[in-house]
């Protein structure tokens, strides 16, 4: 049982990040854009989210943790944001191909990082990229819930739920909210309703008077600050805020995935989240004696069964958006 | 009676050219009134559409300026006509297929953040009850017939407050007794004082609901004429610009040959609908059979069945041929593909109704299309260009084809021409069967007329003709034998010359007509 709740503790941590991903994903492809530069966009945010609490630390000595967390977030947004803004201009406004530019804005983004990253590394004394151990804290996982500690000496289940539910660090739990905000966005509210509209039928949405650029501008661009946001949990949890070479390592690509594994809902996106986290990290906590590789290609293989299974079961309400891929221009004939 | 004479919307000199070149609209000044019924009438590029949706913000003028209720307005998106009282229903409906009948309804409209729900049904059956519409607001687009979908467009315009409507070829897609429904709804929003504008051109219409009709043609405006003082026959030769005859040729041809005898064809879907249930079809030589269904009742099903595009879950499709040394012979072709078909001599042509997807390539022009129904006759690696070339020629010339040549992508042609290189082509491989599925659908009345005289010689040739069609009174000048889908079964077969326009409405939505339908309406 121990050795379940570490596996489902680790696959939360693995999965936070590939949720922000998704959760970008999800709101640009509602929009009709798909944007494969999520990996781009994640490793934009995961450069910008320590570069920026690293200059503040430089500039202005070290902050509360809290603040250290509010700049991580806010400079990682808008770096994942700038990314997609890049790509909202070229296919809104100027109607280029979907899929090549995101493709580019993910080379864009990875060598963005890379070369930022090691460039402030080479000019730090310590041919380092890092953080102060007080700022690092503020991304640390909570330890046990003081009063919930004392029980759970006596008793190994509040132990595990204590573990299971209450001791992640915060971008954890603001993963989830973004998910149950999004969820209640999309199908509660008039401004979601329009927006699901745009991805469905542009020319629909258009005739309905929805303003049809604007809805896509904000949500890709505010798809991509999330995208970023979950970089920034790779750089400043997962590789513990020091700045590590290609460090993103293909998440986005797996988020691209996510989307479809969790057939364009947010909350879905979070059981998805965790299913390729515990995949991911399968290999520590559950060995069989195969080679890593193995347990490597897990997330892609269950990528592949998923594609299988959407294409074969085809559900008008659970697909992706029609439009989803190509440009709107008004007055094409 | 002053508020007749108000005037709406007024017009004056508005352009719109498209690319620089295609003058869509050319100096067009006209007035729409309040609380009237105004039919625009044209052939299909006269400009009709364009003209409406420079109205509903679609488009926007390149000259000249139009007034709404006495002030000059600047209509630049749906946003600003919905501003300014005009709504439009669009000839291909502008709904999302996800989404439900209300949720398409409010969309785009200010409001709080959230939807109430039960208010916005309580509002939606108010409206629906005022004017009589039939309409379930929880029920989903993709689930509606092509009725439904339409009462929810007009729904939603009147929502919105529109006191304008606008609507594109309203009667395309519905049987005669929708027809008439429809009909009495825009006559309940003329007494509400609402302006209708409806675009069409099936003359019978504009004659039945319009008060006045204004005509188009070619891009430019030709006069207005009041409905009462007019007939069929003025208003066709305003539209055309010269006096046709409008009465369809049925040549009679004394020796008719069975050439298919299929039976009990059933198709399933991938959804595992079935899309066509037990349905026997007989085709003579020198007969033009017509089928009538509302549109998704099985006729694409049929016709790709029969031409061999279809797997059939059951049924038999026996051809009617001669052998290499002319004797007669039969053999069941069901499930052969085309290809395969071909090698038994078995000539066979189909028209689809999806001329630019299915019937041409596109991109490819005149000569490679014709080429593709002859070039795996060729020997060798290389194709020869010659002979479809020369074909291709022809065929500009004999049907009158306008193309700037045989080397420009079809795809660049008008809807009527793409027809004509379509059914030229297929005629030009003499076969023996001739499917042609709503083959005059977006053409004009002269390339109509075109398509029923290529009917009519090949049906004197001794050719079979299988022809679905969604006019009514045209199946019923030009087919010998109609027979009548309803949700996939075969409803019953009538004789075209003695058969009415509301005994095969009736069939068309209950499966045995008129008694079926006395029966259903006793169990109500």
């Amino acid at each position: 049982m121990d050795n379940l709740v570490n596996l489902l503790y680790a696959a939360v941590l693995a999965g936070t990040p590939l949720l922000f991903g998704t959760l970008g994903e999800i709101l640009t492809e509602k929009s009709g854009n798909l944007n494969l530069g999520v990996e781009g966009m994640m490793f934009m945010g995961a450069i910008s989210g320590l570069a920026g609490v690293y200059f503040a630390e430089m500039w202005f000595g070290e902050m509360t943790g809290i603040i250290c967390m509010l700049i991580a977030i806010l400079a990682s947004f808008l770096c994942g944001a700038f990314g997609a803004l890049i790509y909202g201009f070229l296919t809104i406004t100027l109607r280029a191909n979907q899929n090549v530019t995101g493709l580019t804005l993910t080379i864009f983004g990875i060598g963005f990082a890379n070369f930022f990253g090691e460039i402030i590394a080479s000019a730090s004394p310590s041919k380092f990229m890092t953080i102060s151990t007080g700022a690092k804290a503020a991304f640390a996982n909570s330890p046990l819930i003081p009063g919930l500690a004392a029980l759970a000496g006596e008793h190994r289940w509040i132990y595990w739920i204590n573990k299971l539910l209450f001791s992640y660090n915060l971008l954890v739990y603001l993963g989830i909210a973004v998910a149950l905000v999004m969820a209640w966005f999309l199908n509660k509210t008039r401004a979601g309703l329009n927006l699901r509209a745009v991805g469905e039928d542009p020319a629909a949405a258009d005739a309905a008077g929805i303003p049809v650029n604007r809805y896509k501008y904000l949500a890709t661009v505010i798809g991509g600050g999330i995208c970023g946001v979950g970089g920034m949990y790779i750089s400043m949890v997962t590789a513990y805020g020091v700045w590590v070479h290609g460090c993103v390592g293909g998440r986005g690509w797996i988020a691209v995935a996510l989307v479809i594994f969790a057939t364009w809902s947010p909350s879905r996106a979070i059981f998805g989240a965790l299913v390729f986290g515990g995949l991911s990290i399968l290999r520590m906590y559950v060995p069989l004696g195969i080679p890593i590789e193995i347990y490597d290609l897990l997330p892609y293989l269950a990528t592949i069964l998923v594609l299988i299974v959407t294409s074969v079961r085809q559900s008008k309400d659970h697909n992706i958006p029609k439009h989803c891929g190509f440009n709107y221009f008004r007055e094409e004939r | 009676m002053s508020a007749q004479n108000e005037i709406a919307i007024q017009m004056k000199e508005v352009s719109k050219i498209f690319y620089g070149k295609t003058i869509a609209n050319d100096k067009i000044s006209l007035d729409i009134r309040r609380g009237e019924i105004l039919a625009l009438l044209g052939e299909n590029g006269s400009g009709k559409t364009t003209l409406v949706n420079m109205l509903s913000g679609i488009y926007f003028p390149d000259h000249g300026e139009i007034f709404v209720n006495g002030k000059k307005a600047s209509i630049r998106s749906p946003r600003d006509a919905f501003a300014l009282g005009i709504g439009m229903v669009h000839q291909h409906f502008k709904l999302i297929d996800v989404l439900t009948a209300a949720e398409n309804i409010i969309l785009g409209l200010p409001g709080g953040v959230t939807i109430d729900r039960k208010t916005l049904y309580g509002q939606i059956r108010d409206i629906a009850a005022k004017y009589g519409f039939d309409l379930s607001p929880e029920k989903k687009i993709y689930n509606m017939s092509v009725s439904e979908k339409q009462t929810v467009e007009i729904v939603k315009v009147l929502y919105r407050g529109a006191d304008i409507l606008i609507l594109d070829e309203p009667t395309a897609v519905l049987t005669p007794q929708e027809t008439t429904k429809l009909f009495a709804v825009l006559r309940r929003m003329k007494e509400d004082n609402k302006t209708v504008v409806i675009i069409t051109h099936k003359l019978n219409e504009v004659m039945e609901v319009s008060d006045r009709v204004h005509i188009l043609r070619k891009g430019r405006y030709v006069g207005t004429v009041d409905t009462k003082q007019t007939s069929v026959q003025e208003l066709t030769e305003k539209m055309v610009g010269r006096a046709i005859s409008l009465s369809i040729d049925r040549p009679e041809v004394a020796d008719k040959k069975l050439k298919i005898d299929a039976h009990g064809l059933t198709c399933v879907n991938e959804e595992g609908v079935t899309t066509l249930e037990g349905v026997d079809v007989q085709l003579y030589g020198g007969e033009i059979l017509g089928v009538a269904g509302i549109a998704g009742s099985g006729q694409k099903e049929l016709c790709e069945a029969i031409a061999g595009l279809q797997p059939l879950t059951a049924g038999s499709i026996v051809f009617h041929g001669q052998d290499a040394q002319g004797n007669p012979k039969a053999e069941d072709i069901a499930g052969r593909p085309p290809m395969d078909r071909i090698k038994r001599g078995i000539a066979m042509s189909f028209v689809p109704e999806d001329r630019l997807g299915m019937g041409l390539v596109a991109a490819m022009d005149m000569t490679d299309n014709v080429m593709l129904r002859s070039y795996y006759r060729n020997k060798g690696p290389f194709v020869d260009r010659q002979a479809p070339r020369k074909l291709a020629q022809d065929l500009v010339e004999r049907l009158e084809i306008v193309t700037p040549g045989v080397n420009v992508p079809v795809r660049l042609l008008s809807g009527g021409n793409v027809q004509k290189v379509l059914l030229g082509r297929e005629i030009a491989s003499r076969p023996q069967v001739l499917i042609v599925a709503y083959p005059v659908r977006g053409l004009d009345i002269n390339s109509s007329y075109t398509v029923y005289s290529l009917l009519n010689e090949e049906k004197k040739k001794g050719v079979a003709v299988l022809f679905v069609g969604e006019d009514l009174d045209v199946l019923l000048q030009i087919s010998d034998r109609i027979m009548v889908l309803c949700g996939g079964k075969l409803s019953g077969v009538v004789d075209a010359k003695t058969a009415s326009k509301e005994q095969i409405g009736l069939m068309m939505t209950h499966v045995g007509g008129e008694n079926a339908a006395k029966e259903d309406n006793g169990n109500d």
